[in-house]
């Protein structure tokens, strides 16, 4: 057995949380109660601390970093191209988007230049992989609340999001499809079909999926006035992405600050106007169609051309070049032996994930390894907000709150 | 039952007692409810519709330890998980089995460092092992059948 500390598990004396719980708790008037880390409404190994009088919620304290995995650590001692890997387990419901965010800012620094065609790719993989990432969400928010068949349904659409991720990048879920300067290869041919008959098929499963929650007198019992959260709020506490929307301000990356072409899309930002559990799931369920159009419109304007950039500084040249140029095989050799360096810089670039602002800060140092990355991941600030938003309501609307801010822990402790 | 108003009187089987225990163990196997991390969604998969690990009697997930016979590990083991994990295998009653899903919980997969313990075997002792990261749900279903296999070897005084 190794040197496994215990310290880490709580020995249960009441005194030890002074400062975390009310004075009440500590003169024994309320009870604590510890929900995690293995529980299976916490998405994952989230750890709460409860102090509940009755059945109300009176202080909430999540104790985060049974996940902390030392990625922007490990980040540090791969090379760039070596690193995209990484990021892919973080937030793992929605991997493309962490490689977006990851290239884009490698981009940043090199002044790299990425095709027509790469950016429209970019941006429908993106979106489908929002539309697999709500579908997860969907699937175990409305198994914790008792709705076990949306769960088997969301679950049969997901398989066919991940044929096509495989199509693309031949894994189902850790693709790192996504390289500096462009993607990893061309889409191949089969990809077309799939996503074509996803798009035709995907609007009657949102129908039915509405059919089955929407009006279902239980699910707006256990979502509606729950979990409430003003605009003012939300602000301070730097919610971002559905979350903040759900409370009625209008705040969507790819509309303010926009990143890939975006601005050439057309496409809705759904916006809440009682900031709680309901009006999230709502805007979520609005967001699958959006997606759907901005993946249409991509399809459409999908342009030929190179999938990635011709600074070979920076990007392998293509296999058919290796047998003809002598200057291929060099570049060639020096990016798989060495990698590419980055001038010395630091920048911020961020992203809308589908848990909200995803960003990445980057500080290169001449070297072909990053100094320092720091991911600015939307869970970790969701759940500072899950003690405001959780106070007051029933222990048994908990499990919805914590639903709906749609965390994921590998996103949340890196 | 039908085949017993085809066949009409059964008549009796005659079989090893050890047999007989060890094939109701395979066929009717919880597991527990208990993911990590990127791991568990393929897991989830496995559970749901398109590949239905209940075809293997695996029909319920328990998320208590008192009521499962299989821990599946899924996902990656951090220090500060591993204490829990251990207490959770504790609580499960004998016979129980663990199943390492995935690089991660089988050595540590691609996080060579200090957070990650490097293999989950430093912990509790493992029946199968799992590559890949993560495994398909084809993968997982061929590791809980290799598991059934060795299961089915077993020595009920292994147990006593
Ligand atoms: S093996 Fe891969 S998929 Fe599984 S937990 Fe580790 S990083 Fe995630």
């Amino acid at each position: 057995m190794t040197d496994i500390q215990e310290t880490t598990i709580w020995e249960g004396d009441i005194q030890q949380l002074k400062g975390l719980v009310s004075e009440r708790a500590l003169a024994g008037e309320t009870m604590v109660l510890n929900m995690g880390p293995q529980h299976p409404s916490t998405h994952g190994v989230l750890r709460l601390m409860l102090e509940l009088d009755g059945e109300t919620i009176i202080s909430c304290v999540p104790d985060v970093g049974y996940l902390h995995t030392g990625i922007e650590k490990n980040m540090e001692s791969k090379r760039y191209e070596q690193s995209i890997v990484m990021t892919d387990r973080m937030d793992y419901l929605s991997p493309m988007n962490n490689n977006l965010v990851y290239c884009l800012a490698i981009e940043k620094i090199a002044g790299l230049d990425v095709p027509e065609r790469a950016q429209v790719i970019r941006v429908m993989l993106a979106e489908l992989t929002r539309i697999n990432s709500h579908l997860v969400w969907l699937a175990t928010h409305a198994l914790d609340i008792g709705a076990m068949s949306v769960f088997l349904y969301c679950f049969r659409e997901r398989e066919r999001l991940l044929d096509i991720f495989e199509i693309v990048s031949g894994q189902r879920m850790m693709s790192t499809y996504f390289r500096p300067g462009g993607i990893w290869r061309d889409l191949p041919a089969e990809f077309f079909p799939a996503v074509r008959s996803f798009l035709e098929d995907f609007p009657r499963r949102i129908e039915d999926y509405e059919r089955l929650l929407t009006e279902n007198p239980i699910w707006l019992d256990r979502t509606q006035g729950i979990g409430f959260l003003s605009a003012d709020d939300a602000i301070k506490l730097g919610c971002s992405g559905p979350v903040l929307r759900g409370s009625g301000v209008n705040w969507d990356i790819r509309k303010a600050i926009p990143y890939s072409g975006y601005e050439q899309y057309d496409f809705d930002v759904p916006l809440g106007v009682h900031g709680d559990v309901y009006d999230r799931y709502l805007i979520r369920m609005e967001e699958l169609r959006q997606s759907l159009r901005i993946i249409e419109q991509a399809l459409a304007r999908l342009p030929e051309g190179p999938f990635r950039s011709n600074n070979r500084k920076y990007v392998p040249p293509p296999r058919s070049e290796l047998g003809q140029s002598m200057e291929a095989v060099i570049h060639h050799f020096k990016l798989w032996t060495e990698g590419f360096s980055l001038p010395e810089s630091e920048v911020y670039v961020r992203i809308e994930s589908p848990r909200g602002e995803l960003g990445c800060f980057l500080r290169s140092d001449g070297g072909n390894k990053p100094a320092r990355v720091h991911f600015r991941t939307p869970s970790f600030v969701h759940l500072s907000a899950l003690p405001a938003m959780a106070k007051g309501y029933l222990i048994a609307d908990l499990v919805g709150i914590i639903g709906t801010i749609d965390i994921v822990l590998g996103d949340c402790d890196r | 039952m039908g085949l017993t108003s085809k066949l009409g009187e059964l008549g009796i089987v005659t079989v090893k007692l050890e047999d007989t225990v060890n094939w109701a163990r395979t066929r009717a196997m919880w597991p527990m409810l208990f993911g990590l991390a990127c791991c568990a969604i393929e897991m989830m998969s496995t559970q749901a519709s398109v590949y239905d690990v209940s075809r293997f009697g695996m029909e319920l997930m328990r998320p208590s330890p008192r009521q499962s016979d299989l821990m599946i590990v899924a996902g990656r083991v951090t220090r500060k998980m591993a204490p829990v994990l251990r207490q959770l295998y504790d609580q499960m009653p004998d016979p129980k089995w663990v199943l390492s899903m995935g690089d991660c919980a089988s050595c540590g997969g691609v996080f060579n460092n200090y957070a990650i313990v490097q293999g989950v075997d430093e912990i509790v002792p493992v029946d199968v092992y799992i590559a890949g990261c993560p495994p398909r749900p084809e993968q997982l279903i061929h590791g809980i059948m290799t598991l059934h296999e060795r299961v089915k070897q077993e020595r009920l005084e292994d147990w006593v």
